[in-house]
């Protein structure tokens, strides 16, 4: 039997006709709907690599069942620049070498995205840190990430204050 | 992962009539349940989602001045509502210091108090479990057990209760109310879960089917709301689960504790209780000594279950330290490591 389950995915309504409901999330966006910038590490949410926003919130899709998600909006790693132009917080990861493989990069882009929405840390590299502790990078760039982290939440702050000015 | 059936019941009754099919068992967020199915260790027959109920994800304060969490409130909703941590600051301490932002972000308040526990070899299929196949053996008690249980363990189990959550709300008298097929009724959390003996695949109070739909906590929950501290020793400073964590929480007057409640994590397959190490506190002063003295009661019965008797004086320890904390008055904000022995507070010694 299929389930018929609806998923927003960057914007796009799509009609999904799941026929197995084991599919993670993970594994739809990956496997089915080809989005395979959502990468697969561990797959037990333990390194953060498949991070991504449900209803703008960041979540392991990996301990997500698809099926259960009917209804959701998904925001992944393809859905955030504007045509060329990249998300602050992927500018300041290149602008603060946040990586080295690279592997672990759209879970920990995604999930900076999650945190500064959040609205937690401030400008304190230490809650930043903490805060990022759900992302595991195995090259050890996370000097970088942080450093990013930072300075995108500035840019990103003071583009809201333009904006409300 | 083993095939199931996937429901999405609509209402509460529908819920319970399908969870109560022999091999169906409850979805809300599956951030522990997933991992387990994938792992093999659970192998349910159908997965109830209960995550399209509407009404339980609600944090209300009830006519009596009790506060009500719905099963399917998020974790981290829960943490950072500021009325609930304003008023409750060990629990929104205890939320934060357990596991990940994204696991937080997605795991329920229910779901926190059913997830299982993490001993290597509940998880390890191959090796031997009685919690997982009733009479298999454990091979945790030869086994590599240094985090394992010091209270409430048998020969059959030595596994711990690895929530964060729960120490604060049994120290403050949480209340866990179930929906079943006898209707609505009421479990004080502190015997919610049960210890091993010989029957270490029983883990609580539910019959099949039965489930959580909230928690409560009483109106003198809020009376901590000063003096209250999560403290918790991992092998990691951030994303690990407790070696031993403490919950303190005081009401003092006039330089006296006039009321102490202290909880313990890592330490037993529930959320431990320090009754004795608390009426040694009645009534005595704000000073380390009384602090020593409530440590000494609160492990007095605990015993080493394999190489972790380093748990016990660990657990003294971070009693003492969990009740400086709490004296000391709960900060304005939570440290950025909240619970961490490595964060730094103005005035308190590193070291109790």
């Amino acid at each position: 039997m299929a389930y018929a389950t609806t998923l927003t995915v960057n914007g796009v309504t799509r009609a999904i006709a799941l026929d197995d409901p084991r599919v993670t999330l993970l594994d739809l966006l990956r496997e089915q709907l080809d989005l395979t910038g959502t990468k697969k590490g561990c797959d037990r949410g333990q390194c953060g690599a498949c991070t991504v926003l449900v209803d703008g919130r960041r979540i392991n899709s990996c301990l997500a069942l698809a099926v259960s998600h009917d209804g959701a909006h998904v925001v992944t790693i393809e859905g955030i620049a504007q045509g060329d132009r990249l998300h602050p917080v992927q500018e300041a990861f290149i602008a603060h070498d946040g990586l080295q493989c690279g592997f672990c990069t759209p879970g920990q882009i995604m999930s900076a995205i999650g945190l500064i929405e959040e609205g937690q840390t401030g400008d304190d590299p230490e809650r930043v840190r903490e805060g990022m502790s759900g992302n595991l990078c195995r090259c050890g760039a996370y000097q970088g990430i942080t450093e990013a982290v930072l300075e995108a939440q500035q840019t990103l702050d003071a583009k809201n204050r333009r904006e409300v000015a | 992962m083993k095939p199931f059936d996937y429901v999405r019941p609509v209402t509460l009754q529908q819920a319970v009539a399908a969870a109560s099919q022999p091999g169906a068992v409850y979805l809300a967020a599956g951030t522990n349940l997933l991992d387990l199915m994938k792992g093999g260790i659970s192998r349910p027959d159908s997965l109830v989602d209960i995550t399209h109920l509407s009404g339980l994800d609600r944090i209300e304060t009830l006519g009596d001045g009790s506060v009500r969490i719905g099963a399917l409130v998020r974790n981290a909703d829960l943490a950072h509502d500021r009325d609930f941590a304003r008023r409750f600051p060990a629990v929104a301490e205890a939320l934060l210091s357990g596991a990940s932002a994204q696991l937080r972000n997605a795991a329920t308040v229910g779901g926190n108090l059913l997830q299982r526990t993490r001993c290597a070899y509940f998880y390890d299929v191959a090796s031997a479990c009685n919690k997982r196949e009733p009479g298999a053996g454990c091979d945790a008690h030869h086994g590599d057990n240094r985090l394992h249980a010091v209270f409430g363990w048998s020969e059959n189990c030595i596994a711990t209760h690895p929530s964060d959550f729960c120490v604060p709300l049994v120290a403050l008298d949480a209340v866990v109310e179930v929906e079943g097929e006898v209707g609505r009724y009421d479990i004080p959390l502190e015997s919610f879960h049960l210890l091993p003996g010989d029957t270490p695949q029983r883990e609580s109070m539910l019959a099949p089917g039965e489930m959580i739909v909230a928690l409560r906590l009483p109106p003198q929950a809020a009376q901590f709301a000063t003096h209250a501290r999560y403290l918790k020793v991992r092998d990691r400073t951030s994303y690990a689960f407790a070696v031993v964590s403490a919950a303190a929480a005081l009401r003092i007057e006039n330089g006296t504790i006039v009321e102490a409640r202290i909880g313990l994590g890592g330490v037993a397959a529930k959320p431990w209780r320090a009754r004795e190490a608390e009426a040694t506190l009645r009534g005595a002063r704000v000073e380390e000594a009384s602090f020593r003295q409530a440590a000494a009661a609160a492990l007095a019965s605990a015993k080493p279950s394999g190489d972790n008797a380093f748990k016990i004086e660990l657990a003294r320890r971070i009693v003492v330290r969990a009740l400086t904390l709490a004296a000391a008055g709960t900060p304005e904000r939570l440290p950025a490591l909240p619970a961490s022995p490595f964060a730094a507070v103005p005035g308190v010694a590193a070291h109790a």
